[in-house]
């Protein structure tokens, strides 16, 4: 079967790019705004999306705006924050009923071009500035958000793990930014940055569904006007050095320690090795039949979950596992030992293959789902490439067993972090 | 075989009934990559009392042991089947509620030899005194991760608060003192009684040739002997309609507090076209006082009583039903007494009107026909909507029957003090 692809259109100021398919009963938008991460940055840039998608000029109550979503079959509007890499991004996504599977015939794909841009370029403002209660209310709302990252142990962890192994990087920053920022933003210094990022930031919008790319190309032209830019490319980073282990260790009052292990793999994606990569951690910690499931949890009896994950932007690779405190040690020489048999070559071809039939299962079940599909395509995007999805699936089949062995050798453990309770245990 | 056609939706349904009463339905779904099964028996966690087939007499089991029981089905003489999946590419899972236990999985290829797969593994159990206690570490851990996690523990404090004797208000894992009851014999005690093939539902979703995998499923049951289904004695202890506790509070190392309203429901003996309209009419009342586009949600958000975290959802099945609002808030008392207000405003009409109901029922239909692109929405709900005698696909036109008077009704029904109760969780 022939996997989801897009077209690639230029338009003044942004890419838009189009994926036709009939699976879905919805057809979706997404908008999305990429610039360097940096401290100066990274709190308007988490707090001005949350104030567009509050209310705009036509619509200036959350009420007004939400109920006129509610009159177009629930009309999905989404922002989000992430970082990528050494990159912020953000997204606007709409999602809109497809119209054929109502009774009501009302063409539907052209109201969410037209909200989009409502949303993105006729917010509630007063004198170059933005509604003051309205960020009022974004500034509390951001602050409980970067507040709650504490109150989810398993989310504070990481994020711990990622401040103390990229210290000095802008990786360490959070995509939802920083608390001390957040008091000296004023409606106007918002304004003003929103204004720089429409101009400045690399702007890519996806539309997805049962569509004509012509009516779409029409839409976005009318809807979607930017001026041109020459958006910031970041240098490659270059190849972390690591002298030592980094051992942190914090005391904290919860039940279960949450233990998280950091690697380089010195990789990026569009590196030829990625998918090696992606097959490493997939025998590494990626699944359920992985090292670190069997070992940890169903020899060791030491874990619910000890799982690992790539991050294909920055060159990391991060373990993750909930551990009874006193076990510490012993779960940290697990992993290591699982570690050190695949910089051997302790796996099977058979184990091998079994990795690649379920790697290439998650991808085409990720391209399933159409916000699911925006984000494998983004990554061309990010990494400045154009590797298709058959080409990622044909290279995953390719790699050979010496090309894991070879990633494993290349990869470096750099920060051991545990977040170990003070909790009595009954 | 039975085809069941759903026009406006475009869907295609096929049933049939085997001979030893396993419930199949398959429904294609053309240009997806992933097939999607779920293998469900109508038994979870509330099930902890009832005859026993082996032994003919009613007994009472551990807390968390149909959880225990889906953890333990996975592992074999020979091995665990997450491999054997994994080896065919695919990838599986399984899910405990208060209800069902279902064992599923996903795949892009070799669909047929996992399905078989799938359906052995669950009739086939292997419980060894050594296995199980060495999953108690594992689901140990799985009870500590809960414990740690805020949100969890005002979910479970708020329904504990709510009901007196019901088995609905016990954690689904149970607890590190109760597992360490379970063994393998007691084990096979609850797996023989609920697993017969008549208390159970295979569903399967995806690009699949119909025909052939009904033929597949009718010769692997066929293979397979099993006695005559019988039907399962429950037991539950009767249940006032009163809550249990007017409020808890529950310290945690949290920085932001967390609070949540529950309003237990009374007549919950309903099934069918009854629950499909009471669960149906109570999300739409909820969705017009608390969503977003609902005065009353901006007035508590510019409050700032409230935040992104704030959530609404009514829920019931057969012997439990209960409506929960709630989320993180700075001012958990404020919010409660907010909720708790406009709640009894309702009752007088606040707050619902004629053009927000039409405007509700819009955002609910286009909602559902979103969830329709998830196979695993589909496959989940169908199966528990089938376990309440409810049709999944009956949501649009039953939404579009809905009145304004049907809703009044609900606020009437539903709110009553006696009924009412607050969790919170707050910094230690």
């Amino acid at each position: 079967m022939a996997i989801a692809s897009e077209t690639i259109k230029h338009k003044s100021g942004y890419k838009l790019h189009i994926v036709r398919t009939t699976k879905y009963k919805t057809n979706t938008l997404v908008f999305k705004m990429k610039a360097p991460l940096t401290k100066e940055t990274v709190t308007y840039r988490a707090l001005f999306p949350h104030v567009l998608q509050s209310n705009t000029s036509k619509y200036p109550t959350t009420t007004e705006l939400r109920s006129y979503l509610d009159d177009l079959y629930g009309a999905g509007l989404y922002v989000d924050v992430t970082k990528k890499g050494e990159y912020h991004i953000i997204s606007f996504s709409i999602d809109i009923v497809n119209e054929k599977f109502l009774s009501d015939t009302t063409p539907l794909l052209e109201k969410a071009f037209s909200l989009l841009s409502e949303v993105l370029f006729h917010p509630k403002v007063e004198e170059r500035a933005f509604d003051s209660a309205t960020v009022t209310n974004e500034k509390r709302a951001l602050k409980q958000r970067i507040q709650s990252i504490f109150d989810d142990k398993m989310r504070y962890s990481s994020k711990r793990l990622v401040e103390e192994m990229c210290a000095n990087e802008p990786y360490a920053l959070e995509a939802n930014g920083r608390l001390e920022e957040l008091e000296q933003i004023t409606p106007m210094s918002l304004y003003d940055y929103y204004q720089k990022a429409l101009n400045e930031d690399e702007i890519d919008l996806y539309v997805i569904g049962d569509l004509s790319e012509d009516e779409v190309d029409r839409l976005a032209s009318q809807y979607i006007s930017l001026s041109d830019r020459k958006p910031v490319v970041l240098p490659r980073q270059a190849n972390a050095s690591i002298e030592e282990e980094k051992e942190v260790i914090e005391k904290i009052d919860v039940k279960q320690g949450k233990l998280n292990i950091g690697y380089r793999t010195n990789i990026l994606y569009g590196d030829p090795q990625y998918f090696a990569l992606q097959l490493f951690n997939g025998l590494f910690g990626g699944f359920s039949h992985s090292k670190l499931f069997i070992n940890v949890r169903e020899k060791a009896s030491l874990a619910y979950y000890a799982a690992s994950r790539v991050e294909s932007h920055k060159g990391l690779l991060m373990v993750m596992s909930g551990i009874e405190n006193e076990n510490y040690k012993q779960a940290v020489g697990i992993i290591k030992e699982q570690f050190e048999a695949m910089k051997q070559g302790d796996f099977t071809e058979d184990e091998l293959s079994q990795t690649k039939a379920v790697v290439k299962n998650q991808v085409l079940e990720t391209v399933d789902v159409a916000r699911g599909l925006v984000e494998l395509l983004y990554h061309n995007v990010l990494a400045n490439q154009s590797i298709s999805l058959d080409e990622w699936l044909g290279k995953t089949e390719q790699v050979t067993k010496e090309e894991v062995i070879k990633v494993a050798n290349q990869m470096k453990l750099d920060t051991i972090y545990f977040l170990t309770g003070t909790e009595v245990q009954r | 075989m039975e085809k069941i056609l759903f026009e406006q939706l475009q869907e295609e349904l096929y049933y049939e009934k085997l001979t030893n009463g396993l419930d199949v339905y398959i429904l294609p779904k053309q240009g997806f990559n992933k097939s999607f099964a779920t293998f469900t028996t109508k038994y979870g966690s509330v099930d902890n009392h009832f005859k026993s087939l082996q032994k003919q007499e009613f007994i009472q089991v551990p807390d968390g042991i149909a959880h225990f029981l889906e953890h333990k089905l996975f592992e074999k003489e020979d091995g665990d089947v997450f491999q054997q999946f994994s080896k065919q590419g695919a990838s599986a899972n399984a899910f405990t509620s208060f209800t069902r236990t279902a064992y599923l999985f996903s795949s892009t290829d070799e669909f047929q030899p996992n399905l078989t797969t799938l359906i052995d593994f669950v009739q086939d159990p292997y419980f060894s005194e050594k296995t199980v206690e060495k999953e108690k570490g594992i689901i140990g851990q799985e009870i500590n991760m809960y414990d740690d996690n805020p949100d969890w523990r005002l979910y479970f404090g708020t329904i504990a608060n709510m009901y007196h004797n019901h088995p609905v208000k016990i954690d689904i894992a149970g607890t590190v003192e109760s597992i360490a009851k379970i063994d393998k014999d007691m084990l096979y005690e609850c797996y023989h009684t609920f697993y017969h093939p008549s208390n159970m539902l295979l569903f399967i979703i995806g690009p699949v040739e119909v025909e052939s995998i009904m033929e597949q499923i009718r010769q692997n049951q066929n293979s397979k002997k099993y006695e005559a289904g019988a039907e399962i004695e429950r037991k539950f202890e009767l249940e006032p309609d009163s809550v249990a506790k007017k409020m808890e509070r529950l310290s945690m190392n949290v920085q932001t507090p967390k609070v949540m309203l529950g309003i237990k429901a009374a007549n919950v003996q309903q099934s069918g076209k009854e629950l499909l309209k009471r669960e149906l009419a109570t999300n739409i009342y909820l969705e017009m006082l608390f969503g977003k586009s609902s005065p009353l949600h901006e007035n508590l958000y510019t409050k700032g009583y409230i935040d992104q975290s704030f959530s609404y959802d009514y829920t019931q099945e057969q012997g439990f039903g209960f409506a929960l609002i709630g989320g993180d808030s700075e001012k958990p008392d404020e919010l409660a007494e907010q909720l708790l207000h406009i709640l009894q405003q309702s009752k007088t009409g606040t707050g619902l009107t004629e053009e927000s109901l039409q405007r509700t029922v819009k955002k609910k239909i286009g909602s559902f026909l979103r969830s329709l692109n998830s196979p695993e929405y589909i496959a989940n709900q169908f199966t528990r909507y089938a376990f309440n005698d409810m049709n999944l696909f009956d949501v649009v036109s039953e939404l579009e029957q809905l009145t304004f008077t049907d809703i009044k009704h609900i606020a009437n029904e539903l709110v009553t003090d006696d009924r009412i109760t607050v969790c919170q969780v707050v910094p230690k």
